[in-house]
């Protein structure tokens, strides 16, 4: 059953300089309990796909047009209230710096309390065993010392941990997950991604994990939306994606993640950077650095109908075998 | 041969001030101490000419103040970085300027620690002048290409920091750093803030650079998978001490240390379906009270009772490829190969 299904979303920034558009068209949907990998480099409009979602875009920003549908009801209409009904209960949001959740001067009890009698009517005590239960989840051993202990009692790992838990303290419908490992650890992210991976597998939890490391989120995600200067520019599910990108863009940055290349061998990097939204390429917004731009490129593509079981904004996308990909 | 860079039984000790709570437990009569912060612990590498050798370990395990060392921004407690087989530390006059300037260290964002009042010509022909690398009416003309080989248009060296984007100023950085024409470059985290695209890009030009200028590296890095791919050898690094160094294949195909294995198996490699997590447990141990013995014990799977009494000193266990870890010893236990 179709849980969120966002349609033409355009959230754009009115800034001194220009309208910077920074989602501009996005479409994608997600089923319950299904994980959705959103990747791309900073600027992309990651973060701001996130933030509309939530109902937590702040002037000069504002969602412009599209619907936000969240299990039947579109968001975008519905206006302010409605979300903030919905926020920190059946849609929670992580993010990269867990002090975005956490305040630093309350006691993670007294936090974790609030939350749960933010948008629930149970006793203090029931709210506590709550904290502690959702405390354990997550992997925290003496759940009792770190409800009496304060944020910055902890290590990052841990911090994190808590937050993730104070997202599940309502059992949402929705995660939204923002870079919530890039600071982390490697053993540490390991840890996170193998709780998040196996609690939204036990509680039938949707996620949508934001990052800009594709190979990180290849593993956890059910389906990929690869982002590029805000829009969706190819879609679909993982094994497809990594094992035949059909768009240049999201081919490149397979190339220059550096696992499985011969040791010491040139990456195949993408050239160039991301453009300015305030000055956007005619046509493709990803010409200027694609190997395979033409003439048919200067008219910009639309969101196909689905190839091979998914969407891809390119007029030249790579039909090739994944064999012939692999050897190039 | 002597390697290029020796590092002997290197260690640094930092010591922790007091904050005003503590001292006045202290006058009050308890028995607070400074504490001290052993970032590096009896460290032994040797890097050869032209070889790069990658540096990896968690955050707070002395990378990058054993990277300081071998730039010369700091001095060791104990032990000794020879350059060239020469001690740096007994150097004096123009044997010490020249041994300062053909180490280079280039940071994870070269500019925040720059001038921003400065254009990027100026940043970058500055040393290049003052240590007359070049007669001061070719300088410009060098900026011009040393911005061309780290792949910039000469053009913007009239340009400011702050009007380049993350790759550019990783490449600004790079170019800074070779301005004096260095043998060795210490690259600490230098890719760790840039996008996996950029960062290819970046690790392009590192490849390309070694190759053309015959450079050094000591190649810092918490991402296994990116020191893996530019490193001839690996060592790696926890809680101060080293606990595995071999040739990068060797240890990537077949890691020795428990740690070792833990981070080649945490490597985040592209997945075509779910992947299932092995991960070690607990959380890496503050350095202020590292555990006894084997700093790893809490966290090791294979942990025995030696592990927790007896540190375990870095034995060759094959050719070229060393490691500390007891169940080395544990004869038939395991087969180093
Ligand atoms: N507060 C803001 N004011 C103006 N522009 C903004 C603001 N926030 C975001 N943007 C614009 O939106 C773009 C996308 O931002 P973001 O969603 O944060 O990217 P990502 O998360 O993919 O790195 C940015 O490049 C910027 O141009
Ligand atoms: N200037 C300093 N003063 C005090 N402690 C320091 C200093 N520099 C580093 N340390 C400590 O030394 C240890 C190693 O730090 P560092 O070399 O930065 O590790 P890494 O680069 O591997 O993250 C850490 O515990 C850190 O807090
Ligand atoms: S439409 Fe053209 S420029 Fe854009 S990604 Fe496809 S081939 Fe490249
Ligand atoms: S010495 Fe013991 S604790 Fe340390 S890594 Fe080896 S087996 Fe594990
Ligand atoms: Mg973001
Ligand atoms: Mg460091």
């Amino acid at each position: 059953m179709t849980l969120l299904d966002v349609r033409d979303l355009k959230t754009h920034f009115f800034t001194r300089d220009g309208v910077a558009k920074a989602v501009d068209g996005v479409t994608f949907s997600l089923e319950r309990g299904e994980i959705l990998g959103i990747v791309g480099e900073s600027g992309s409009g990651k973060s701001v796909t996130g933030f509309s979602i939530l109902g937590l875009v702040d002037p000069p920003g504002k969602v412009v047009s599209g619907q936000i549908i969240f299990d039947g009801t579109d968001l975008v209409a519905a206006g302010e209230k409605t979300i903030k009904g919905l926020r920190g209960k059946r849609i929670a949001m992580i993010f990269q710096d867990p002090m975005m959740t956490l305040n630093p001067v309350l006691r993670i009890d007294t936090q974790m309390v609030e939350t749960v009698l933010a948008h629930e009517k149970v006793s203090r005590a029931e709210a506590l065993a709550r904290a502690r239960e959702t405390l354990t989840m997550v992997g925290i051993s003496a759940p009792d010392e770190r409800l009496r202990s304060y944020p910055h009692q902890f290590s990052g790992g841990m911090r994190q941990r808590v937050a993730i838990a104070i997202a599940l303290l309502h059992k949402p419908d929705l995660i939204i997950a923002d870079e919530p490992t890039t600071a982390l650890d490697v053993t540490i992210q390991a840890q996170i991604l193998a709780e998040v991976q196996r609690l939204c597998a036990q509680s039938n939890t949707a996620l949508i994990w934001i990052t800009h490391d594709l190979a990180v989120v290849s593993g956890l995600a059910d389906r990929l939306a690869v982002m590029y200067a805000g829009r969706i520019v190819e879609e679909g599910r993982t094994a497809d994606i990594i094992g035949q990108p059909l768009h240049p863009y999201t081919r490149g940055l397979i190339g220059s993640v550096p696992q499985g290349k011969p040791h010491g061998a040139m990456l195949t990097q993408i050239n160039g950077m991301a453009p300015s939204l305030l000055n956007l390429p005619e046509g493709c917004r990803f010409r200027p650095r694609c190997p395979r731009a033409d003439e048919a490129c200067l008219v910009d593509p639309p969101l196909s109908e689905p190839i091979r079981g998914r969407g891809v904004r390119c007029v030249h996308p790579h039909l090739e075998t994944r064999d012939e990909v692999l050897a190039s | 041969m002597t390697p290029l860079i020796e590092i002997d039984a290197v260690s640094k000790r930092f010591t922790k001030e007091l904050d005003i709570a503590e001292r006045t437990a202290r006058m009050l009569g308890s028995a607070v101490k400074p504490v001290t912060v052993h970032a590096v612990d009896e460290v032994n590498l040797s890097i050869g000419k032209g070889e790069v050798l990658g540096l990896v370990g968690e955050s707070g395990c002395g990378k990058s103040t054993l990277g300081r060392m071998v730039a010369g921004l700091m001095n060791p407690s104990e032990g000794a970085i020879r350059f060239r087989g020469k001690d740096v530390a007994s150097l004096k006059g123009a044997e010490a300027r020249e041994a300062a300037l053909k180490v280079q260290m280039v940071f994870q964002d070269p500019m925040s620690s720059l001038n921003p009042r400065l254009r990027v010509g100026e940043l970058i022909g500055e040393a290049p002048r003052v240590h007359k690398v070049r007669p001061r009416r070719e300088i410009a003309d060098y900026v011009g290409d040393l911005l061309d080989r780290v792949g910039l248009d000469p053009a913007m060296r009239k340009r400011y920091p702050h009007q380049f984007s993350g790759g550019q100023r990783a490449r600004i950085g790079i170019a800074r750093a070779l301005a004096v024409e260095p043998d060795f470059i210490v690259c600490d985290e230098s890719v760790a803030a840039l996008d996996v695209s950029i960062q290819a890009q970046i690790l392009n030009l590192f490849m390309k650079l070694r190759a053309d200028l015959d450079l050094t590296y000591l190649f810092i890095s918490h991402d296994l998978g990116v020191v893996e791919h530019i490193s001839d050898r690996i060592a790696v690094m926890y809680l101060g001490r080293l606990v595995e160094l071999g040739r990068s294949e060797d240890v990537l195909s077949a890691p020795n240390h428990p740690y070792t294995q833990a981070l080649v198996a945490e490597i985040p490699t592209l997945q075509t379906s779910k992947k299932v997590y092995s991960v070690i447990k607990g959380e890496i141990p503050s350095p202020l009270d590292p555990p006894s013995g084997c700093h790893f014990h809490p966290r090791c799977p294979h942990a025995f009772a030696r592990c927790r009494e007896e540190r375990p000193l870095l034995k060759s266990v094959a050719s070229g490829r060393f490691s500390a870890c007891h169940l080395n010893d544990e004869a038939g236990t395991r087969n180093a190969a």
